[in-house]
């Protein structure tokens, strides 16, 4: 970590985020996360080279479901949700291509 | 017949069964209790009052009946964050104002099922991101001991509403403490249940990977009912684990001797900084303990040093994926923007609040191109040192005993604008998250300034029995619980 | 300086599941917007995925019939990115420890029989569909979520034909395996392909293009090749490809730049918490193994075996599963495998491209077919009479019997009618008379012509030879 963490870029972490910024908020968070960064760093001390890694604290293995049609939601309910709707779609502005 | 609302779990199920009292009774002492506090205490979000009544003559008929349901007629509040279906489910955020839930939370279920009172909606941090209930964009909460402090958090409102018997119990959820600390700090009682043990299904994930769902009670006993009507195997969650739920409620007898047992003590868990008021009141709890026949047996979890800095990198790594979906798209607020990408930005900047942007973009950096293997993945490995630390304890011990936090409850916006020092706060509560294990907290003592200080007792994976018969034996030989705050 | 190309392939198949991949929504084409959905699907709070047993079984038989080792143990991961269609805002899908591992294809090209090795297939889930109008886009998740495999290829081919004859062969053996129905209008099957160009000989390979989200084979032949020229001119103008990423204009037939390198998403990839990982043992891979169903080379060695066949009949028969399946279901109500084979590969593919239907449209069904094979072998019409009750069928519907009788294309068999005509031919034509009986055999076919001809083509040829040969040999 200590070759990697040279103060993260808040800007451009935050837009991979989808969230806009004020100049406030950018200056701010880099002062606290960078902190947070610095003592995170001590888990360097460890050599953990030898370890598996945890991804599940209670490991349990193929959970699966059949293959049954079950219940989806009243169509209404979900178009009550849209903020925004058209034709029984929900309505986004024009999406270009990525 | 007045005060129901001050009655615990158990005490109204006599009345209850008795005909001492009807559950419209019991609604309408908490509605007033209500009235009369939470203009101050701020724990609700929303409460339908009419719906809580309708549910209480329904269960009323009901054990005219027959019925004789584990929790049914009692009033139960609701975090915030849990899906109940036709009720808002906001999170304490302005992201999700709008949305309403078309579904029910499992646990929601299974109240149902178990003839409970959906009470109303309590208050939490944002996302359940916050040790104060400060981060909260719809409503302020303030500990029923002293309305200047904070409740803790996340489940704020959860543990002040049992606080102030504006509710007889409620439900909170816990990714890192956000059960044990706030009711700590209440002097309630609350369960981090193992991993698995209770669904998330419905439970809008902060971190999926350490989120369980526990109760918030004034009781061990309650906190063994309600915990019990939680528990269960969900196909829709796949990390539900299939084990049988024991008895917990019946389990705990009124014999509080624990001769046999052998209780750890971790030299690691008195940590620097520590109130002393704190430390003295866990110690005396430890000899308490060891007069009722326990041996107690030093233990080390030489790595729980490390949870701060593992839990802020696995849980805010989760949390900037989890959270992604809200991006007005689907549903709750949207700002317009000129594109997607436009309208997400500006959704989610007008949407979350600062606590919930900065841990975004501290999960999001770390998992980012470059640096996962320097963060993520070597928090995962430390993860593992941690789970290991507790397998090694328990082959000496039954249960662990510790303080939940460092200090009392503290006064409002002292803490705010140091993340850091507002994170290492959960240093005892987050190795339980992360190692997966189950743990309790419940008062033992109260500060000089009044304020109520916590036991924590830890658990095995599972051993839920273990802490709740360790707990209700050192509730019920001491007078902690029997405290009211005067509001 | 001559110059090679190199692609790899990424081809997604929806796989044949009656539910989507974490969620009991049910997969529907067509189906109206969003009445498919459900909390997990639309990413809403507090909902969880759950796998599907069906999907993980279709693509752990999907990597046997590839070659693929089935990995013993996998695991699950997010991929993040933001995108309209993509409900949760992250894809639920496998990085690092997919379900299939490597595998190999062996198909002819041009007439050479090729190797194409695999990577890995790996299980994600679908997005949401996207229409787009007037100042808007429309969004509808009822395909969110839905079970889809990744088959990865190595960068193991060096042209279009390559491309092409892999992608037929994956088609074929999914169609065959009843993993999908890959079918390419409704987006069941849809591929990316990488393409790099490097001079003869050069060992690194260079900058590679990838050309997203093609459905046709022949836009994917297309592109490639438009992409392979592009690169060598840019190569041969001494300048530098660019490793981006591009689409396919198929009105242009050029593909354009979508992304560069410098605008790439950062993925953030990490393990799923809400699933947990999948074992398959060995007795499990056996199982399916067991299970598998008979694949084209199969099918065709039992058609020349035991239907007699000619090799032929077979490849043309077995090269699409539905006319192999609608052969099959025919020979079910028949036992004159010949005549069916004819039938199919005469009228009925001709008029399925003039018409550019597919066989599950036809007003033939194999029972109407076998019924006019059936009238054909008992003699009533003759083969030329059948062509034309298929083709009558074909374009209209109908009942073969009540055509050939509409039509009136029985066959007279009638001794009398036979004998009238038979007698009318030999008073009539003398001189061919004398010449079969002075030795030449071949003048009858005359006398026969002359009794079709009275009885307009409806007497059956060989009663009438026989008739005549009686007569005349008396």
């Amino acid at each position: 970590m200590s070759e990697t963490h040279e103060g993260m870029d808040v800007g451009y972490v935050a837009k991979l985020a989808c969230i806009d910024l004020t100049d406030e908020e950018t200056t701010l968070f880099q002062g606290q996360l960078d902190q947070v960064l610095h003592y995170v760093e001590q888990l360097n001390e460890l050599d953990v080279s030898n370890v598996e890694p945890t991804a599940h604290a209670i490991p349990v293995y193929n959970v699966l479901r059949k293959d049954e049609v079950g219940t989806s939601l009243n169509h209404d309910d979900v178009i009550a949700n849209f903020p925004s709707a058209t034709d029984g779609h929900v309505r986004v502005p024009k999406i270009i291509d990525q | 017949m007045a005060d129901l609302n001050k009655c615990t779990i158990s005490e109204l199920s006599e009345k209850l069964a008795s005909g001492d009292c009807t559950s419209v009774d019991i609604v309408n002492d908490v509605l007033a209790s209500i009235d009369a506090n939470d203009g101050n205490v701020g724990a609700y979000l929303t409460i339908d009052r009419e719906d809580a009544l309708a549910q209480a003559k329904a269960a009323d008929e009901k054990r005219v009946a027959g019925s004789s349901l584990p929790m049914l007629g009692i009033p139960v509040a609701i975090k915030d964050l849990l899906n109940v279906k036709g009720q808002p489910c906001t999170c304490s955020s302005k992201i999700l104002e709008g949305y309403v839930a078309p579904y029910d939370a499992t646990v929601i279920s299974k109240l149902r099922e178990a003839g409970a009172i959906l009470l109303g909606r309590v208050n939490m941090d944002e996302f359940a991101m916050g040790s104060s209930t400060e981060n909260a964009a719809l409503g302020k909460t303030s500990n029923p001991w002293n309305l200047d402090h904070v409740p803790g958090g996340s489940s704020g409102g959860s543990a002040a509403c049992v606080a102030a018997d504006e509710a007889i119990a409620s439900l909170g959820s816990d990714t890192g403490g956000s059960i044990r600390q706030p009711a700590a700090f209440c002097g309630c009682v609350g369960v981090k249940p193992t991993y698995g043990r209770v669904s998330r299904y419905g439970l809008t994930a902060f971190a999926s990977s350490l989120d369980q769902i526990g109760p918030i009670t004034k009781t061990v006993k309650d906190s063994a009912i309600l915990l019990e009507t939680l528990c269960g195997h969900d196909a829709m969650d796949s990390s539900s684990i299939e084990i049988e739920v024991p008895a917990f409620g019946k389990e705990l007898s009124t014999d509080t001797s624990l001769a046999g047992m052998k209780l750890g003590l971790p030299k690691e868990f008195f940590v620097e900084g520590m109130d002393p008021e704190v430390e003295k009141s866990v110690r005396d709890a430890v000899e308490h303990c060891k007069s009722l026949g326990a041996e107690i047996v030093d233990v080390s979890l030489p790595n729980a040093k490390y949870a701060i800095a593992v839990y802020y990198i696995i849980a805010t790594a989760e949390a900037s994926a989890n959270l992604a979906r809200f991006d007005g798209i689907r549903y709750g607020m949207r700002v317009d923007g000129k594109d997607p990408a436009d309208l997400y930005a500006k959704t989610r900047s007008a949407g979350f609040g600062q606590e919930v942007k900065r841990r975004i973009i501290l999960g999001t950096y770390v998992l980012s191109s470059g640096y996962y293997d320097a963060y993520y993945k070597k928090a995962q490995k430390v993860r593992t040192l941690i789970r290991n630390d507790f397998t090694e304890a328990f082959k000496k011990c039954d249960a662990i005993l510790a303080p939940v936090t460092p200090t009392p409850a503290y006064k409002k916006g002292e803490k705010t604008a140091d993340p850091l020092k507002m994170y290492l706060d959960d240093i005892l509560t987050t190795p339980t998250n992360l190692a997966g294990n189950c743990a309790l907290s419940l008062p033992c003592g109260f500060a000089s300034n009044g304020m109520p200080i916590g036991l924590q007792i830890i658990g095995d994976d599972f051993q839920e029995e273990t802490i709740l018969k360790v707990g209700h034996a050192y509730e019920q030989s001491t007078e902690w619980h029997k405290r009211h705050p005067s509001l | 300086m001559k110059y090679e190309a190199t692609i790899g392939l990424e081809t997604h198949v929806m796989q044949k599941t009656n539910t989507k991949m974490f969620c009991s929504c049910k997969y529907e084409y067509g189906a109206e917007p969003n009445t498919h959905v459900c909390p997990t699907c639309l990413g809403y709070p507090g909902a969880l995925p759950v796998m599907n047993e069906k999907a993980i079984e279709l693509i752990c038989k999907a990597g046997l019939l590839l070659g693929c080792e089935i990995n013993p143990y996998s695991k699950w991961d997010r991929k993040n990115y933001f995108y309209p269609d993509m409900a949760k805002n992250y894809q639920i899908t496998q990085a690092d420890e997919p379900l299939c591992l490597g595998g190999e294809v062996t198909v002819e090209v041009e007439g050479e029989m090729k190797t194409f090795t695999l990577e890995r297939i790996h299980q994600e889930e679908n997005a949401a569909k996207n229409t787009h109008v007037a100042g808007a886009s429309l969004v509808d998740y009822n395909r969110a979520g839905t079970a889809l495999m990744e088959i990865v290829s190595d960068p193991c081919m060096s042209s279009a034909s390559d491309a092409l004859a892999y992608m037929t062969h994956v088609k074929q053996v999914m169609q065959y395996g009843g993993i999908s129905n890959c079918d390419q209008e409704k987006g069941q099957m849809r591929s990316d392909v990488n393409v790099s160009v490097k001079p003869v000989g050069q060992k690194e390979l260079g900058a590679k293009v990838e050309i997203k989200n093609m459905n046709s084979f022949a836009f994917i032949q297309d592109a490639i090749e438009y992409e392979i020229d592009r690169q060598i001119s840019v190569l041969e103008s001494g300048g530098t490809v660019v490793q981006e990423t591009r689409g396919y204009n198929p009105d242009r037939g050029e593909t354009f730049t979508q992304r560069t390198k410098e605008n790439a998403h950062d993925y953030r990839y990490f393990p799923e918490p809400d699933l947990m990982p999948v074992k398959v043992s060995k007795e499990q891979v056996e199982q399916w193994r067991s299970e598998l169903p008979e694949m084209p080379a199969q099918r065709r060695v039992r058609y020349v075996e035991q239907l007699g066949l000619p090799e032929y009949d077979a490849g043309v028969l077995t090269a699409s599963m539905d006319v192999s399946d609608w052969f099959e279901e025919t020979m079910k109500h028949t036992k004159n495998a010949k005549a069916v084979s004819n039938f199919i590969m005469g009228e009925m593919l001709r008029l399925l491209s003039e018409q550019g239907l597919s066989i599950a449209d036809s007003k033939v069904t194999p029972q109407k077919l076998a019924e006019i094979i059936a009238l054909i072998d008992a003699k009533a019409i003759s083969t030329g009479g059948g062509k034309q009750i298929f083709e009558t069928i074909f374009n209209e519907g109908g009942d073969p019997a009540a055509i050939m009788e509409a039509k009136g294309l029985a066959q007279v068999s009638d001794d009398s009618a036979l004998e009238g005509w038979a007698d009318e031919a030999i008073a009539n034509n003398p001189k061919p008379v004398e010449e079969y009986k002075a030795g030449n055999p071949a003048s009858i076919n005359f006398l026969m012509g002359q009794v079709m001809k009275a009885s307009r083509g409806k007497a059956n040829p060989g009663a009438v030879m026989q008739m005549l040969k009686q007569k005349l040999d008396a």
